[in-house]
Formats: structure tokens, C-alpha cells, sequence
């Protein structure tokens, strides 16, 4: 009776230094709610991609068999009009357009010189009752709410025809109340017979509707659990995250901490867009010298705003609270204070905020302190060569000269011209935004051996991550953020992947 | 023969130059009207584009900080021009004092567009379409739709004469040069001893062939110009002040901190802000330095034309614009030089002086440019494709 309505194959997606996916199986039957779960970066959103033709059939190995035929999809539109449907984490609703014309942008109904708008807005307003919506169709998309806002996406993809809907993490940005009227609506659309794929991090979520739950883990299926057959608690389904082994992955170190060089006390941030949003929320940190410290949580925890918030007032509005640096306040009111007072912040974005991809390694490593090149504001560019040569040799960057581009570099050798640059900086602090995203094993070990060595020099750093076992190998203590609070604080010894799993997951709970 | 391909790749726009120039020497040659090389058609070349190479160095700067053009260029000249014609002709101030009037309201023009831009983050493209009407406006309400002229002599002597200049031919072949020698051994001694010093300590040099070659090529160009103006009347004021700002400005975008700024910005706002570089301040002084710059042009327009007119600088910013593009700036910010800005409006130059003398039409004039503008940043577009596939 069950008929695989999709089967993926063995995929394997290969990027530029890393393997994000390898031999990934997956099988989705009729009429089910298939939820994909995984640590962030374990492959689930670049599987559903693929899916989806946003990768193109060619450039990943493997087969995917849909309806019993093997398809290849070029582009996004061939897997539409098969009935895929995917909905990505980030809203693609145009707002300034009405939730009629959002639900049939690219799909217009009528013919293309001549589009009926009566038939857009009836046929609209009919399916957005079906979705529970029951707003007019001629609103515009930016007046009505996030939570409405999903709701009107499933309605556009229910104006497609839709077989298979695959929804990454479509509760990420809803309250409690809208996430569980979304759920229901998932539940009600597979009474009707639709068969869903769901992205989640959140587990109690995925036990409350999924038939199914696969489990990916660096680029590979771990197991698939059936409810009714497997145990699906909570528990179990953070051990097939988690468990795996971490030896040898991570150089080793003897620890010599000193005092408190860092304190950061009672700090709130608000979210520079929405008046009342507490993106940080009474932190309170501290950082000794020569010590490794983690903050460790979901994406979208706050942590990455926090440390741009500290360095500088990057980020935010209305930041208050206190910052002691060698136990002295300090007020940092823009980026060059924070680098003045020895602090360095290595964003988890080097392409978008960290390098200038189009300029020389050599100009990207004194960027962030032309000072020391240069006499009167006059570059020594003689200087500025040599400095250069010396950080590439010194953090083994492979690249043929350093006046090639930042571009030409693969992702690992990047990270390092970023670390370069803010290693010249002279910080006594530094903090390291997600420091081996997107780079391969090797490259992950020389960048925990140059933190190491930092800190073997008296240096500390603060290190956010969203790999655990990262967090758990590198660090001397570790701080768990969620929802812009810190709720743990760990030592070494204490921490597991399970007890931060734990923690985030039972402060969710609570909210 | 890969220094060879190299040197051909780094200066594909002065062979392009080059070419141009041969090109249109054999055509007119051909065509029986004389020569492009005559020397009183180089000196003229200088004076007519002089405005051109200030307003595109200028331009650079805007387009170096991400793509951003400045619209109100001609306006500027116009209203500067209108202010200067007041004040030195109709009012009969002093020369220095108009002449820094003019020159500080350039500055209080630019500080207006760049406080717009850099702090209250509107657009360039609008601030500097607004200010285009604007300016023009009060360039209009200034000289009431009329034209200001002529301008004394004691004002023109400092843009229009030449040097040196006692009125015997001789002379003046004799002081140019004497001129160019100099030049190019000043020239020549600080490239031989900066390579000296790196060579001593033991930093990357050019081979030694490459390296004399590229300093006798040089050195020929300047020699040969020298020769040419000297059978003119000598050097013209106008080409000393473009010397200035050239090597001024070249050095400033390539060896000073605050001029890295300029690439940084382009090349990644949001990096540079997370790098310590206060982006607002790049922006605001790109386009209070374009006012000024302007404001430069514009005395050196009412001098050459010996008159301020409501209508003086129309498409004057096209013309820098294109010559920073054709000189290799790239549209999305971040990379050109000073040099290349300059090589492109020679270029542009040399186009509308060439065609010019073979009688072509000026409406085909301004198609032709057209698409020499686009040939050349669609050779750019390309051949980073290129070099990024390969």
C-alpha cells in the first residue's frame, strides 16, 4: 500500500573543499510528514536544494526518483511543475506586492499580456481560507505578520499544484501560538493527502507531527526513525545528532589561565529594525586570560550580535550595560575603538563582512591596521609586502604570491587571511564568529592550532559556534545561549553534547 | 615572454591609446589634413581636455567608493564659472580673493551633496541628479540668462599662457626642453633610487630590462611632448596644474592610509566598517573633493573660453564618467586608478580632436563615443570573466 513517492539515491554534493553531502539516502512516502533533522551545517537545507534544482541536476552525484521516474531538474521551475514545492527559512514574499499577486508571482493567472486579475484574487482568497487565512488577498504582504506571512507562502504553494512540500525550519521566526496553528495546518493538509517534508530544530515540534524523522549528520544519513516502530523521544533522536566520536580532532593543550581580562556585565542589545526586541538580553560574560571560551547555541540565538554589539556597537540599538576590559569600563562607540583597546572581532561572514574579495591577501591583511604600515598616513608598501609574506607563512595560507585576490582562495585559506588580518591587529582579545564554517577537516585542525597558539601567548578568546563537538574539544568553559539569554554556564568537565542540547532545548521549553 | 604578456595585460588601455592615436594619424594623414602630431593641435588637445582629466580624478574618487557617480559636475562648473564672472568681472575683486571665493564655495557646495550622501545615506545617483538642476538653476539666476565676458588679462595669464614665455620662438623650445630634461631626470633618479632601496633590502624588483625599458619609453613620451610644445609657444599654464593634481591625487589614492580607505569602501563596505574605517567620512569627502574639483575646472573653463556662460559644463560629468570608466574603474566600486582615469580622457580626447579634424560629423561624433564607452567596459566586464574561469 505505502509507494515511495521519492527516493533519493546516494547523493553526493561536493563544494569547493568540502563535502557537504555524501551518499545521502532518503525515501518519502505518500502521504506522510517526513521531518529532516541535524546540527546546523549537517546537509539537510543543501539535500533539499538539490531537491529542488536550485542545484542543478550535474552538479551532484546520485539519483533522485520521483513518482518512479528519475528526474533530472535544471533549474526550480522543473521540480515546481512536478509538484515540488519548497519554502525556504527566509520569507520570498515581495512585500510591497498583495498576497494575491505574491501567490501567483511567476505563475500569473490569465495569459502573460493580459493577466485576470479577478480570477488572481478569487482563486486567492479561496485557497488562503483553505490555509486558515482569512485576510483579503488585495493586502499588501509587508502589513500583515511573520506567522500570516508562512501561511501565505504555503497558500502560494498550494496555488501550485503542490504534491510535495518541503519547509525549512518554517517555525524559526514564530511565537508559540503561531508555530502551533502552523502545525496543525501541516497536520490538516496531510489529512487531505499532501505529503510533507519538514526541516526543524526544534524536536518537540518534529514529535508532534512527523510519521518519519531522518537523521542527517556531516553530509551523511545516520538513521531513519518510524514513529509507532522507534523510540522518537526527544533524547533519542539528540543522540543520532550527536554521537559521535571526537578523537584526535582537536590538537591538545595545556591550559594556563590567568585573570578576568574581559567582563561584560548586564549588556542588553535591541534589534535595530524592531522597536522592543530584545536580541540580548542581560548578558552577563566573563573572559580570563589564556582561556578558550564558547558560546555555544541555535542559530539565531543572539550570539553573533552580541559579540558585534560589544565590538564597537556593530550591531543594534539602544545597547546597555557595562564592559570591563582589564578591569577597567570602557565605552566602545565604533570599531576603532574596540581595536584600540585590543579587541578583535572575526566575523562568521568573511565573504560578505569580512574580506575584500576583489583586493590583494596582501591589502586584506593590513586592513584593519594601516597604522603600522604606514608613517604621517603615508603607506610603506615595502613594509606592507613583508608583513604580509610573514602572515602567510606564519598561518600557512596556500596561495601562489599575496597579491593574488581574496577571491581566488578556497574557504579555508580565507579563514586564514581573516584571521591574518585580525591578527595583526595586535588584539589581546579576540572573537572568533563561527571560525571553520564551511571548511574542510584539515584546514578546522591548523585554525584550532592557531588558537591554541594564541592563547598559548596569553591571549583569550571568545569562540561562538554552532558545532558542539567543536565547542566541547576546544573550550575551557563554555556558555550556552538561547533566545538572547545565557542559560549555562558549563565547565569542561561537565559539558556533553546531550547537557547543551538540553539546556537550549528546556529554555525554549520555558519560554 | 610572461613579463611580456604580463606588461601588454597591465596596460591593455595605453596600447589601446596608442593604437588610437597611430590610427587617426594615418587617416588624416590620408585623408590630406595635416597631422594629428601638429604641435599646435597637441597644445590644443591639453587646453580643451584639461577640464576633463581634473572632473575625472575627481569622478575616480566616487566611483572608487562603489560605483557612485556625481551628476551635478556640469552644473557646478556653470554655477563656480557664474560666481567667478561676478566676482572678476562685473564686481572687479581681487583675483586671489575671487579666485579662493570661488574655490571655497566649491568645498561648501561639495559638503552640502556629502553630507546628504555619507550621513543621511540618500542615494548618490539622487543627491547628485538634484544637485544637477539645482546648480544649474543658480548658475542661471546668477548671470539672469546672460553671459559674462571678457575676463582681464590679469586672470587669464594664470590658465591660458605658456611657460615659459618671453615671445621668442627659440626660446621657448629651448626652456621646454630644458624643462622635459629636467623632468625626466628627477623622474628617473627617484625610480633608480626607490629600486635601489628595495633591492637592499631584498624585496621583489622588476627585471632590469623591463625596468630600463619602461623609464626610456617614458622618458621618449615626455621628450617628444616637449619637443612638439616647444614649437608652440612653450608649455601651457594649464598642463602644469593638471601635472599637480595628477601626482597629487595618484599618490594619494596609492600611498596614503586614508587613500586604501577609498578602495575598501568599495570593495566591501560592510568589511571596511568591521575593519576600524569610518565609511561615512570616505563618502562625504569624495563628493566635497568632486565640488572642489569642479569648482578647479570651472576657472580654468571661463579662462579658456574667456567667458561665463548660464550653459558652460553641459555633459561635462558624462565626460568624466566615461573617461574613469574606459581608464578601467569598475562600475561596482573598488578598483581604477588615477592613472587610468587620466588615460581615459586622453582617450576621449584624442577621439574628439581625431574625428574632429577628418570633418566627421559632430552628431556621429557622439555615436561613435557612445559605443567606445560601452566597447570598453564590456573588454572589462569580459576579460575578468575570463581570468576568473581560467
Amino acid at each position: 500500500m505505502q509507494t515511495p513517492l521519492l527516493e533519493m539515491k546516494s547523493i553526493t554534493k561536493v563544494f569547493p573543499g568540502v563535502r557537504a553531502l555524501d551518499n545521502v539516502n532518503l525515501q518519502v512516502t505518500e502521504g506522510e510528514i517526513h521531518a529532516l533533522v541535524g546540527e546546523n551545517g549537517a546537509g539537510k537545507s543543501t539535500l533539499m536544494n538539490v531537491l529542488s534544482g536550485i542545484y542543478p541536476y550535474g552538479s551532484y552525484e546520485g539519483d533522485i526518483i520521483y513518482q518512479g521516474e528519475v528526474c533530472k531538474f535544471g533549474r526550480i521551475k522543473d521540480s515546481e511543475s512536478k509538484g515540488i514545492v519548497i519554502i525556504h527559512q527566509e520569507l520570498a514574499l515581495v512585500p510591497y506586492l498583495t498576497i494575491g499577486e505574491n501567490m501567483f508571482l511567476g505563475n500569473e493567472r490569465g495569459s502573460s499580456l493580459r493577466v485576470d486579475w479577478d480570477e488572481t484574487f478569487s482563486k486567492a482568497d479561496e485557497i488562503l481560507k483553505t490555509v486558515g487565512l482569512y485576510e483579503s488577498s488585495r493586502m499588501l504582504v509587508k502589513d500583515i505578520g511573520v506567522g500570516k506571512q508562512q501561511l501565505v507562502e504555503i497558500a502560494k504553494a498550494l496555488a501550485k499544484n503542490v504534491k510535495l512540500l518541503i519547509l525549512d525550519e518554517p517555525t524559526a521566526s514564530l511565537n508559540e501560538s503561531d508555530s502551533r496553528k502552523l502545525l496543525d495546518l501541516i497536520l490538516q493538509l496531510k489529512q487531505a493527502g499532501m505529503t510533507s517534508i519538514l526541516i526543524s530544530h526544534k524536536l518537540s515540534e518534529i514529535s508532534y507531527v512527523a510519521d518519519k524523522i531522518t537523521i542527517l549528520r556531516d553530509g551523511s544519513t545516520i538513521e531513519t526513525l518510524v514513529k509507532g516502530e522507534d523510540d522518537i523521544t526527544e533524547g533519542r533522536i539528540v543522540k543520532g545528532m550527536v554521537g559521535r566520536d571526537l578523537v584526535d580532532r582537536f590538537p591538545k593543550r595545556e591550559a594556563k589561565i590567568g585573570g578576568v581580562c574581559m567582563e561584560v556585565k548586564d549588556w542588553t542589545v535591541y534589534h535595530p529594525a524592531y522597536e522592543g526586541r530584545r536580541v540580548c538580553d542581560e548578558v552577563n560574560i566573563q573572559l580570563r586570560r589564556g582561556e578558550i571560551v564558547g558560546i555555544s547555541g541555535l542559530m539565531g540565538a543572539g550570539r553573533t550580535e552580541l559579540a558585534m554589539s560589544i565590538f564597537g556597537k556593530s550591531y543594534g540599538a539602544h545597547i546597555s550595560g557595562h564592559l570591563f576590559i582589564n578591569g577597567k569600563e570602557v565605552h566602545l562607540h565604533k570599531v576603532k575603538d574596540a581595536i584600540e583597546n585590543k579587541l578583535a572581532y572575526v566575523t562568521e561572514d568573511r565573504k560578505s563582512n569580512g574580506l575584500i574579495l576583489n583586493a590583494p591577501i596582501r591589502e586584506n591583511i593590513t586592513m584593519a591596521k594601516m597604522d603600522k604600515i604606514s608613517r604621517h598616513q603615508v603607506l610603506d608598501k615595502d613594509l606592507e609586502i613583508s608583513v604580509a609574506s610573514e602572515y602567510k607563512d606564519k598561518l600557512k595560507t596556500k596561495c601562489a604570491s599575496i597579491e593574488q585576490k581574496a577571491s581566488s582562495l578556497s574557504g579555508g585559506n580565507q579563514q586564514k587571511v581573516l584571521l591574518s588580518k585580525w591578527m595583526f591587529a595586535d588584539p589581546e582579545i579576540l572573537i572568533l564568529d563561527e571560525p571553520t564554517r564551511g571548511i574542510d577537516v584539515g584546514a578546522k585542525y591548523e585554525i584550532y592550532c592557531i588558537m591554541n597558539q594564541l592563547v598559548a601567548e596569553g591571549k583569550s578568546v571568545l569562540m561562538i559556534s554552532s558545532e558542539l563537538p567543536e565547542i566541547l574539544g576546544m573550550c575551557d568553559r563554555i556558555y550556552v545561549m538561547n533566545e538572547g539569554k545565557i542559560v549555562s554556564e558549563l565547565n569542561r568537565e561537565d559539558a556533553s553534547q546531550e547537557v547543551i542540547m538540553s539546556c537550549i532545548l528546556q529554555s525554549s521549553k520555558g519560554a | 615572454m610572461t613579463t611580456m604578456k604580463e606588461a601588454v595585460k597591465k596596460n591593455t588601455m595605453l596600447i589601446a591609446l596608442a593604437v588610437v592615436m597611430v590610427l587617426f594619424q594615418i587617416l588624416i594623414g590620408l585623408a590630406g589634413k595635416g597631422s594629428l602630431f601638429a604641435p599646435s593641435n597637441v597644445s590644443n588637445l591639453i587646453n580643451q581636455n584639461a577640464y576633463v582629466v581634473i572632473l575625472a580624478t575627481g569622478m575616480l574618487l566616487c566611483i572608487l567608493t562603489g560605483g557612485n557617480i556625481d551628476l551635478s559636475v556640469g552644473s557646478i562648473v556653470a554655477m563656480i564659472g557664474a560666481l567667478a564672472g561676478t566676482l572678476i568681472v562685473n564686481l572687479k575683486l581681487n583675483i586671489y580673493l575671487s579666485i579662493l571665493l570661488c574655490l571655497i564655495t566649491g568645498i561648501l557646495i561639495g559638503m552640502w551633496q556629502g553630507f546628504w550622501i555619507a550621513y543621511v545615506r540618500i542615494p548618490a545617483f539622487i543627491v547628485t541628479l538634484a544637485g544637477m538642476l539645482l546648480w544649474r538653476g543658480v548658475a542661471l539666476l546668477i548671470l539672469n540668462g546672460l553671459t559674462i565676458s571678457p575676463f582681464p588679462e590679469g586672470y587669464l595669464i594664470y590658465f591660458t599662457s605658456f611657460l615659459p614665455n618671453n615671445g621668442s620662438p627659440a626660446f621657448a623650445m629651448t626652456a621646454t626642453m630644458l624643462t622635459a630634461v629636467a623632468v625626466c631626470a628627477v623622474f628617473v633618479s627617484m625610480q633608480v633610487l626607490e629600486r635601489g632601496k628595495k633591492k637592499r633590502k631584498s624585496y621583489e624588483v622588476e627585471a632590469g630590462g623591463m625596468f630600463a625599458a619602461r623609464l626610456v619609453l617614458i622618458c621618449a613620451v615626455v621628450l617628444a611632448s616637449a619637443y612638439l610644445l616647444g614649437q608652440h609657444k612653450g608649455i601651457p599654464v594649464v598642463l602644469v596644474l593638471l601635472a599637480v593634481i595628477v601626482i597629487a591625487y595618484g599618490y594619494f589614492t596609492s600611498r596614503t592610509v586614508p587613500g586604501r580607505h577609498f578602495y575598501a569602501v568599495g570593495g566591501n563596505e560592510k568589511a571596511a566598517k568591521l575593519s576600524g574605517i569610518d565609511t561615512n567620512r570616505v563618502l562625504f569627502l569624495a563628493y566635497t573633493n568632486m565640488a572642489f574639483l569642479s569648482a578647479v575646472a570651472a576657472l580654468t573653463c571661463v579662462a579658456r573660453f574667456n567667458s561665463a556662460a548660464p550653459t558652460a559644463g553641459t555633459n561635462y560629468e558624462l565626460d568624466a564618467i566615461g573617461a574613469c570608466f574606459i581608464g578601467g574603474a569598475s562600475a561596482y566600486g573598488g578598483t581604477g586608478t588615477v592613472g587610468g582615469a587620466v588615460i581615459g580622457a586622453i582617450f576621449m580626447g584624442v577621439l574628439n580632436n581625431g574625428m574632429s579634424i577628418l570633418g566627421i560629423d559632430a552628431n556621429w561624433q557622439k555615436a561613435v563615443k557612445g559605443l567606445v564607452l560601452l566597447a570598453a567596459v564590456i573588454f572589462d566586464v569580459v576579460s575578468k570573466k575570463r581570468s576568473r574561469a581560467s
